[in-house]
């Protein structure tokens, strides 16, 4: 036993396991080159190991430990470091809060991983949103419209989208079946129909997954229909793609939501980007995108906004702008971009519990240090002067 | 004897850092303009450029730069000798005597195969205009083929490259032809008359033509002529030479004289700053030079009443282009580096004296750059990879002197001026892009995190670089020369080692920091963006380093090692991420930079190497070997190393 702990907290297992790092931050930058950052992270940053098989085979091999797994040894390595052979001395005190400062990071960047949900709220000028998107992952929205004041929506999650399956909602009194889904697609026009072809999933950095699927709503009276819907027919951005495509050769309203009826209650339903509802308005009142004199490149962007919250009687203007993010309700809305003819501005929304941890990490670790150091410097200028 | 010769050496260090130093100076003071033409005071004239305010002069300066890598033109005189001609001559001649600019040879081509397409000599390197103009069309048909296919900068071809860039440097050569007059102008300032005239009248026949109304059709063909010639002119000319009418409601409002020109139709009068611009560039290509000083004093005196700040601002920047203090002190490096290594053979102490003063002066020289440079763009040291070079150098140089200053036995010295002069070299590389004052992305337009996550992580840069080259030092030392000591070696372990302790502290310090800027700006602190990874890297070769170090696992050779495979992971993270072409930091691709970085991995693998080769082939442990009183094995460790003790090394008398 006594072994096994000191193999855990030696300086050889630290070297190794660092080393082992090393290597596979390199592998996972030149990696990136080819499959883009986010097949990257999640394979090699993101796992226990980083898998490997040939182009076309179904079978993978481990080939090196991923960052999970380094990450967790290195931590367990620190700890049961520190637990056995480190006393708590003053002149231990600068490494001790280097290490803290490390474990404050590394298992802030865990949570964050797990937790952090990234969204975006595209404003036009002079509109509102209560919700912001996720552009990533999409979802399947029935929404109770029978009331005119109020919708109820229903959302069903992307990653529940398998062929064959049937979900029952208890908001819902019809079941839900899918028949096909397919995470990517390219619209294709064949005669007046509009189909989408599966493709391959998105790469690189700027592009995106758009899925498409079959659905069914069966009732106890049998089905209401089959329809496909797709982000293609929801998102005006893309939506604007297939008119400029196909223009008139479009059927008439195709980008409307699926419509139907049941027991006296009108329904929609639409494939769209995961909504994130909000207790409060953002109103984009102003975006200004400022360049420098006689150029095209940017300098700065900034977005009026104004806040409503009901609940609590806010209401305020405020100015979100490059590297000046509004903080609020426990998310950040950050200036993350503009459409073309700048008057549409793009908040990034970033929700993370953890975001403190890398301040206060910093402030240990740097500290720490610089306490380190600069007792060996003046130990070694004391020896030196005598 | 021997006193006069300690005499003898004594001064020679002060007369060395006397003689730089007065050629440093000498071109600080703004000097007379040499010839007839009061070219120094043209060149001050303020110009707005790449969004910011700049003297004519540096316009000059960079398009040479992008054109052949040299700021100047290397012609014959008409008393046949070589000299150079200044940039803002050069223009001088371009915008108003085209036809003797075009025999200047200032386009470089290295491409053979570019040469045999233009039939130019294989043996030459610079060409005329005229030489290439007959193949100006077929370099913008192969061009058009590279932008119609969409091939990257990453994947061309040298030869694609080649022409890319030659048929970037033959459009803005025609478009600073155009720039201050149009190119066919013979007498701008008569023709500018004539505009002057016609204006009213021309106005007057089109509005009667408009209308059905008889109308002068002299008047309105002579202005369909000119607003042609002067629409032509605000599309291609390059910089905007016209302050703007109203100060306060635009300042930004700045425009090309062409633009100035077709807004005279509006208002009826030309522009003060025209009229000034057509009479310099009238008096200069007649030949007249006390009209033409007569015009550019009369024209900065009425710039600096009514746009002080744009003056102050291109007298400044003109001072520092003729200054050129990365220039300076990179030739005074080298012959520090040069005096520091003679030192180590001859083992005079003049030497060593004379290379630290002058690497002293080098660094002062350096430093007044680096904060010229600051204040002349409001910002933080470092704000592009051309300013990182620059300060990655005068960090490692100050830590460098710091630790001369400690040790005083020339290794810090000769480190110092090596890494001073490398980085320098390399900055100056980056500078043949064009203008490295350019201004910041939206992103990065904040001071606060330019001048905290920037600088440390720069820092880390310029420290681990400089443990690398003390490691290259002690290498090669120890295996090809007799110089390394034990005290020697001993102590060069000691400063790697305190200066990976520093670098891993800016690594970390800036890395966190760089994630922190992050959150604050797009909120993520971190992405595995390369950039960032490679910042990683470093943060982790550090703790690779010290853990390795305090368990025992590596020793004195062992932390020379790793402060070379230091050296790989810092270019790694400085250049080669930005070779990848992913991410938000890819700065634009570097070709040239690729081969350099690979010829500096390979080499820094091969010192390796030699580092690895066992004692008995140290050149500097051959005696140790030959008294087989201990066995050949690795170096001591630097805090309980007995090994080396007793090991003199032998010197040669002064």
């Amino acid at each position: 036993m006594g072994k096994i702990w000191k193999a855990l907290s030696s300086l050889w297992l630290t070297v190794i396991l660092l080393t082992l790092a090393g290597v596979l931050v390199f592998m996972g930058t030149m990696a990136q080159v080819k499959l883009g950052l986010y097949i990257v992270q999640e394979n090699y940053f993101q796992s226990l190991f980083v898998m490997w098989g040939p182009q076309g085979a179904n079978w993978k091999i481990p080939i090196w430990p991923g960052g999970y797994l380094l990450g967790g040894l290195l931590l367990v390595n620190l700890i049961t470091a520190h637990v056995i052979r480190f006393k708590f001395t003053k002149k231990k005190i600068g490494i001790i809060m280097v290490h803290g400062g490390l474990i404050f990071l590394l298992i802030g960047q865990f949570l964050t991983e797990v937790y952090q949900v990234e969204s975006f709220m595209a404003l036009e000028e002079g509109s509102s949103k209560n919700y912001s998107e996720n552009g990533r992952r999409s979802e399947v929205a029935i929404i109770d419209v029978t009331d005119p004041q109020t919708d109820h929506v229903v959302a069903i999650p992307e990653s529940m989208l398998e062929p064959g399956r049937e979900i029952r909602h208890p908001q819902l009194p019809f079941t839900v079946k899918i028949h096909e889904y397919a995470l990517n697609t390219e619209p294709r026009l064949y005669g007046s129909e509009l189909r989408f072809i599966s493709t391959n999933q998105a790469v690189k950095m700027n592009d995106r997954n758009i899925p498409a699927a079959t659905v069914e709503i069966k009732a106890e009276d049998g089905s209401k229909g089959t329809w496909k819907i797709s982000n293609w027919l929801a998102e005006d951005r893309l939506v604007g793609l297939l008119l400029t495509n196909y223009s008139s050769r479009l059927p008439q309203g195709f980008s409307e939501p699926v419509q139907f009826e049941h027991k006296g209650r009108r329904y929609e339903m639409s494939m769209r980007p995961e909504r994130y509802y909000k207790p409060f308005q953002l109103h984009l009142l102003d975006f200004t995108h400022e360049r420098y004199a006689g150029t095209d490149t940017p300098k700065n962007f900034s977005s009026r906004v104004r806040l409503v919250r009901p609940e609590t009687n806010e209401d305020r203007e405020i100015l979100i702008y490059m590297n000046n993010p509004l903080r609020y309700w426990g998310e950040t809305y950050y200036q993350g971009g503009f459409e073309p003819g700048d008057t549409v501005s793009i908040l990034q929304v970033v929700r993370n519990p953890s975001w403190l941890t890398p301040y206060i990490s910093c402030v240990l670790v740097g500290v720490g240090l610089l306490v380190q150091f600069l007792s060996h410097l003046v130990a070694f200028a004391k020896k030196r002067s005598v | 004897m021997k006193k006069e010769s300690n005499r003898w050496q004594r001064w020679v260090p002060w007369a060395l850092v006397a003689i730089f130093s007065l050629w440093v100076l000498s071109t600080i003071f703004p000097r007379k303009s040499k010839g007839e033409y009061n070219i120094r005071e043209f060149a001050e004239i303020p110009v707005l450029l790449n969004g910011r305010i700049q003297p004519i002069d540096s316009v000059a300066r960079n398009a040479l730069l992008v054109f052949q890598g040299k700021q100047s033109v290397a012609i014959t005189n008409a008393q046949g000798d070589k000299v150079k001609l200044p940039a803002i001559e050069w223009l001088l001649e371009v915008t108003t005597r085209p036809e003797i600019a075009d025999t200047r040879p200032i386009f470089r081509i290295d491409h053979p195969e570019i040469k045999g397409l233009l039939k130019l000599d294989e043996q030459e390197k610079q060409f005329t205009f005229n030489q290439i103009k007959e193949g100006w069309g077929e370099i913008e048909k192969q061009a058009r083929r590279i932008t119609d296919l969409k091939i990257e900068p990453e994947v061309r071809t040298p030869f694609e490259k080649g022409i890319m860039k030659l048929n970037f440097s033959l459009g803005l050569y025609f478009r600073l032809k155009n720039s201050l007059q149009p190119e066919s102008s013979g007498d701008f300032q008569e023709e500018i008359s004539v505009y002057r005239d016609n204006i009213k009248n021309g106005l007057v026949a089109l509005q009667k033509h408009q209308s059905n109304e008889e109308y002068n059709e002299e008047d309105l063909a002579l202005m369909t002529r000119f607003f042609r010639r002067y629409q032509m002119m605000s599309q291609i000319a390059y910089p905007l030479a016209v302050p703007p009418r109203d100060l306060k409601t635009n300042p930004d409002g700045w425009v090309t004289i062409g633009g100035s020109l077709l807004e005279s139709m509006r208002s009826g009068e030309i522009h003060p700053a025209v009229n000034a611009f057509a009479a310099m560039s009238t008096a200069y290509s007649k030949q007249k030079p006390a009209d033409f000083n007569k015009a550019v004093g009369e024209y900065k005196r009425w710039i600096a009443e009514n746009f002080s700040k744009a003056n102050g601002k291109g007298h400044r920047e003109s001072i520092f282009n003729y200054f050129q203090p990365f220039m300076k002190s990179m030739a005074i490096y080298v012959l520090a580096f040069i005096l520091g290594c003679g030192y180590w053979f001859r083992w005079s102490g003049w030497m060593s004296r004379s290379a630290f003063y002058l690497t002293f002066l080098a660094f002062l020289v350096h430093t007044s750059g680096l904060i010229f440079r600051m204040v002349l763009e409001g910002r933080p040291p470092v704000t592009n990879l051309y300013s990182s070079a620059i300060f990655v150098g005068w960090g490692a140089v100050a830590l460098g002197l710091i630790l001369e200053r400690i040790y005083k036995d020339g290794i810090g010295t000769v480190t110092a001026s090596a890494v001073g002069f490398t980085t320098l070299v390399i900055a100056h590389n980056l500078s043949l892009d064009g203008d490295t004052m350019i201004m910041l992305q939206a992103v990065l337009d904040t001071n606060f995190w330019l001048a905290t996550h920037v600088v440390v992580i720069t820092l880390g840069y310029a420290s681990t670089f400089l443990a690398g080259f003390l490691a290259i030092i002690y290498v090669l030392r120890g295996v090809l020369t007799k110089t390394l000591s034990a005290a020697t070696s001993k102590a060069l372990t000691r400063m790697v080692y305190g200066i990976i302790c520093f670098s891993v502290l800016f690594s970390f310090v800036g890395t966190v920091l760089g994630g922190i800027w992050a959150d604050q700006s797009w909120g993520r602190f971190w992405g595995w963006d390369p950039k960032e990874n490679g910042a990683l890297l470093i943060v982790i070769w550090g703790a690779i380093a010290l853990h390795a170090r305090w368990g025992g696992i590596i020793r004195e050779r062992g932390i020379m090692i790793m402060a070379l495979i230091g050296n790989i992971v810092t270019g790694f993270s400085w250049f080669g991420v930005n070779m990848l072409g992913v991410g938000l930091h890819t700065y634009g691709f570097m070709d040239q930079a690729f081969k350099w970085l690979m010829v500096f991995n390979a080499s820094q693998l091969l010192l390796i190497g030699l580092a690895l080769v066992p004692n008995k082939y140290w050149r500097s442990f051959e005696l140790l070997n030959q008294r087989g009183t201990e066995k050949p094995q690795r170096p001591s460790d630097p805090d309980s190393g007995e090994l080396l003790k007793g090991v003199r090394q032998p010197r040669p008398a002064h």
